[in-house]
């Protein structure tokens, strides 16, 4: 038996890493520290739905093979493509993602990740106008107002809160947790009397005025505002676990939050507003929370799909960056993506760094080229060109639109998984893939941009290899192909 | 076993004394050797062409996280410069911020063989490595931030010294640094909520300690440690008019560090840190003063930062800087801060002739370098991209070598600065030797690097040859063919090896990444203690932040040893 420390979760963009792992026979039994959702991981990666060895569709099914065979079909495939799309890549390693690139510029394709269907707006975003950003440790040491906009950390990044934002201890700001306990204690002991006075606790409607306006559910901003220490805000269209949790809960109309946020803007900027409400929010109650901020030591924005996958993608972005931007003038104010993959971030910084750019990018004429909507994966799809495409570490065909799907089962489809997932159950050509963070060691890059290690705890099953291994394969072959026709065309010339 | 003789070439080999002598370079197994044997060895002939060592570069913006947002939010910066692949490199993109392929490829087509990347914040080291490792055909090293580090400013309160030497020295290894950086001191720490330091006896805000006490402290732990190059300073209040008076303060500080007649500082780019005037109406040129100053003081080295007219990004740690050009100019704005340690910024910069501010940095990096007497003083570099992409140092040469060129190039700038340039009255042309020393010898001499920058038996065989013949050409007259032979190279030879030729490269070596393998007699206590105070400092556990060896590639540790 044997415990590991410090090891790196390979979930989500928390990268928590001081996980704890207790390996017995080549076997994971006790995960500390984690999250319910990284213990489920690193109890549950030996399951049923293991992809155990490379398998081929011959006839409809799809049967297994020797790595040679499916390393070759999949090398001829993605040689002879005209344009064939490589896609996914946030959930495995930079050294698989390096690879990546390469086979990607190789074979002429498109290179692309899953931030196209996920911050890829807020990468637009910054392309607008920066990002004004820092490290997650900033937070913690820092931030006495902290805002979730348009995300639920309670359920998406779990650890979130207790390792980096309000029931964190830093050298300037203390914990919330305490305050949030009593605070909870409280609520039920009030339910409690209430149930005991056979009283039903006040319906949550109210009018705002002779306007009564239709407003959605809102609190009134606490005394609790004005308390020392962190303040939470949570901005979302419903009462997430997390604005449970929050000193103040704004509830924004779905796909108005641009309109919210330049409101806010304006009131930054001392500006009067001539409208009662914005986006469902009542103008006082906004005039009070920007109080809040502008009077604050170090605020930060963290926010998720809910700004980058509504009406409006990377303008919402460039707006709450703009905003962040604006109360510069008056405070220290920071904005972070909540990236989703625990190695979305990593793909963009590979690709960049060898390319030029950070997602979407097309190599079809020998060089690297990008223009969101052109040469972005889903919209190749959308528009059918693609003859040929590589799916790795991700599961489009569970998260892309239909017809983007019906397009790329249309020709050849290689996928690269742990597991027999949607994507996989369509493939012609399907490769088992050891977990990168437990069976093979590697870096990845949390959502801030750190770069960290994540170990190998565990042997992977017999024949399996990992990512990057595979795709070296791959790449060598369709070197082998291309110099193989390339002879044979001389010889003919 | 390979052999190679360069015969027959001009050879300016500065820190070895040799100018323009007609002489044969030989190279073994990728070393200067005294001699080969004649008929084995693969012969360049190099009659009527210049050899010098390969080219160093001081400070220059290559790799890690802040060079990388850069490239991530810059795609018109790329879609107007692209590299295609060839059957021996790798495509990429350009332009200010270029791909690191493109990057290895661009500086070794100049000559260039060895770069430091000057700013590597400590918690993103295993970026930085990343990045030079796919840097091709150079060597490289790379500078760790640590002047708001707060083990740094913890330890120098408290007159530790040789605790800050400790800790030092245990991030050296740990990040696999070269060289002590610090910028805008005090400021850093300031800027995590959102203030700065203006004067260098500023109480920085929780931490009760000075830039002055930060910047000499530091210099004498570097004494201690032996290191090889000295502190690497990016002054305080940079990049504001009337900075030259901090500049001068900062200089006059490091007067009180005993320093056995060497240099004891490097202050970098330091065109941004002479600016004279009070606003940016009446800004003018400090270089009288700086230069004034240098030449009757050998305690520092400077490198020039020189602006080339172009579209460029600026990218520095000095995040409240990056702020004030945000508030100038409101373009996108990167701010980037690293917790416990360092901040950053990025803002794009077109550097014009018709803009009297931009004309006049231009004219005062030139005359700080011209008015400069000692070459090995202050050497060339545009502190890349900050100032100017690295790849148009062929223009800053024919300034340097040419006073045609640069009044050329002044006749085209706002008629203020023409007004206020010192140029119009400084005759002084570099000659190849002194041209030699700014761009190789001296950068090698300052960054203590014993195998660089030379042709002596015994260095790397590292060579630069260019299309000049120096007894037909007069570069001061036609600069414009000195700058395409300084473009393109003839040769570039790289551990005796060719890796390109005319300009094009036709072999790839991955190059080496150097680091100082400091060792103190009593090491740093790595106890429960620390790594508790390391939990309650980083959001990363201590165990996984260190450098681990195989994230350097092809290595080159440099062993030091300390006096502590």
């Amino acid at each position: 038996m044997s415990v590991i420390n410090a090891v790196t979760c390979p979930i989500c963009g928390c990268l928590c890493d001081d996980i704890e792992v207790t390996v017995v026979n080549n076997e994971v039994v006790k995960v500390k520290n984690g999250c319910a959702v990284c213990e489920a991981k690193y109890m549950g990666y030996k399951s049923e739905h293991r992809i155990r060895q490379p398998l081929i569709r011959k006839n409809g099914e799809l049967v297994p093979v020797s790595m040679d065979e499916a390393v070759h079909e999949a090398a001829e495939i993605l040689a002879n493509a005209n344009y064939p799309i490589l896609y996914g890549w946030s959930s495995t390693n930079c050294e698989a993602q390096r690879i990546g690139v390469e086979l990607a510029e190789e074979v002429g394709g498109v290179l692309d990740n899953t931030a196209v269907v996920c911050h890829g707006p807020s990468l637009m975003g910054t392309q607008e106008v920066g990002i004004p950003t820092s490290t997650l440790g900033q937070i913690r040491h820092r931030a006495d107002v902290i805002i979730y906009w348009g995300c639920n950390p309670w359920s998406a990044h779990p650890r979130h809160l207790e390792r980096y934002t309000s029931f964190t201890e830093g050298r300037f700001e203390d914990s919330e947790w305490k305050t949030y306990i009593n605070k909870v204690k409280a609520a039920a002991g009030r339910k409690k009397v209430l149930s005991a006075q056979r009283v039903a606790p006040k319906p949550q409607r109210e009018t705002v005025g002779e306007s009564a306006v239709e407003s959605v559910v809102f609190n009134k901003p606490p005394e609790t505002l004005q308390k020392e220490g962190r303040k939470l805000i949570v901005i979302d269209v419903r009462k997430s676990m997390t604005a449970e949790m929050a000193d103040y809960f704004i509830q924004v109309e779905p796909n108005k939050d641009y309109e919210l946020m330049q409101a806010i803007r304006a009131l930054v900027k001392d500006e009067e507003l001539d409208v009662d409400q914005v986006a469902g929010v009542p103008v006082e109650y906004l005039r009070e929370v920007v109080d809040v901020l502008v009077n604050c030591q170090f605020g930060v924005i963290f926010f998720g799909m809910g700004l980058t996958q509504s009406a409006g993608k990377f303008r919402n972005i460039e707006v709450a960056i703009s905003l962040t931007r604006d109360l510069n003038a008056r405070t220290k104010f920071l904005i972070m993506p909540m990236r989703g993959h625990f190695n979305v971030a990593g793909a963009n910084i590979v690709f960049a760094w060898q390319s030029g750019y950070a997602f979407g990018v097309d190599f079809s004429l020998g060089y690297p080229r990008y223009n969101p909507g052109e040469t972005t994966s889903m919209d190749v799809l959308l528009r059918g060109e693609s003859d040929a495409a590589l799916v790795i570490a991700s599961d489009p065909g569970a998260t892309f639109p239909k017809k983007a799907i019906q397009s790329l089962v249309k020709h050849p489809l290689i996928v690269i998984d742990p597991h027999m997932n949607a994507t996989a159950m369509l493939g012609d050509i399907v490769f088992p893939s050891a977990f990168v963070g437990i069976e093979v060691e590697g870096t990845a890059y949390r959502m801030d941009n750190v770069p960290l290690p994540l170990k190998k705890v565990v042997e992977p099953p017999e024949g399996v290899i990992s990512d990057e291994e595979l795709l070296k394969k791959i790449l060598a072959e369709v070197r082998r192909i291309k110099a193989q026709k390339a002879k044979k065309t001389a010889e003919v010339a | 076993m390979t052999e190679m003789l360069i015969k027959n070439g001009f050879v300016f080999d500065p820190l070895n004394g040799i100018n323009g002598e007609k002489m044969d370079i030989a190279i073994k197994d990728g070393k200067i050797v005294e001699s080969v044997n004649d008929s084995r060895a693969k012969k360049i002939d190099a009659t009527g062409l210049t050899v010098m060592p390969g080219g160093v570069d001081v400070h220059t913006h290559i790799a890690g996280a802040e060079v990388n947002t850069g490239r991530m939010i810059r795609p018109e910066d790329h879609v107007k410069d692209v590299v295609r692949k060839t059957a021996l490199t790798r495509s990429g993109t350009g332009y200010s911020i270029p791909s690191t392929f493109v990057t290895g490829y661009r500086y070794s087509k100049m000559g260039y063989t060895t770069v430091m990347n000057p700013s590597m914040a400590p918690l993103g080291a295993k970026h930085t490595h990343e990045e030079l490792n796919d840097i091709p055909l150079l060597d490289k090293a790379t500078f760790p931030l640590l002047g708001d580090w707060w083990f740094v400013l913890e330890n120098l309160q408290r007159d530790d010294l040789e605790g800050c030497a400790r800790h030092i020295a245990w991030m050296m290894e740990t990040t696999k640094g070269y060289a002590i950086k610090i910028v805008n001191p005090g400021g850093l720490e300031s800027w995590g909520f959102g203030r700065n330091v203006h004067s260098i006896d500023d109480v920085v805000p929780n931490f009760d300690i000075t830039p002055r006490e930060i910047v000499c402290g530091l210099a004498k732990v570097n004494k201690m440690l032996n290191l090889p190059h000295t502190i690497h300073l990016h002054t305080n209040n940079l990049g504001i008019p009337g900075n030259y008076v901090t500049t001068l303060e900062t200089m006059k500080a490091l007067e009180s560090v005993p320093n056995d007649g060497k240099p004891i500082c490097h202050i970098t780019h330091v065109q941004f840190s002479s600016f004279a005037g009070d606003n940016w109406g009446n800004m003018r040129s400090a270089a009288e003063e700086i230069s004034r100053y240098i030449n009757n003081h050998n305690h520092m080295t400077f490198d020039m930062g020189q602006i080339i007219f172009s579209d460029t990004t600026t990218m520095t740690a000095d995040g409240p800087f990056e702020f004030t050009l945000y508030q100038l100019s409101g373009h996108k704005w990167v701010n980037s801060d690293v917790e416990t340690e360092t901040s950053g910024g990025i803002i794009p910069m077109h550097y014009k002739r018709t803009s009297a501010v931009n004309a006049t940095q231009w004219s005062i990096g030139l005359e700080l370098a011209l008015m400069v007497k000692d070459p090995w003083k202050i050497f060339m570099t545009t502190d890349h991209p900050n100032a100017g992409p690295f790849f148009e140092y062929p223009k800053i040469i024919a300034w340097l070598t040419s006073r045609k060129a640069r009044m050329a190039t002044l006749k085209k700038c706002h008629k203020k600065a023409q007004k206020k340039s010192l140029l119009p009255s400084i005759k002084r042309e570099l000659s190849l030797y002194e041209l030699a020393i700014v761009t190789r010898a001296g950068q090698a001499k300052a960054l203590g690097l014993k195998n660089k920058g030379h042709l002596g038996v015994g260095a790397d065989a590292d060579v630069a040859i260019y299309n000049i013949n120096p007894e037909t050409l007069d570069i001061a007259k036609k600069y414009i063919t000195a700058r395409k032979a300084f473009d393109s190279a003839a040769y570039t030879i790289k551990d005796g090896e060719i890796v390109v030729k005319d300009g094009e490269v036709v072999q790839n070596v991955p190059g080496r990444t150097m680091w100082l393998d400091v060792k103190t007699t009593e090491q740093l206590k790595v106890d429960e203690e620390m790594k508790r105070k390391f939990k309650d400092y980083w959001t990363v556990e201590y165990e996984n932040y260190p450098v681990f060896d195989h994230y350097v590639k092809v290595p080159e540790a440099i062993p030091v040893k300390a006096d502590v």
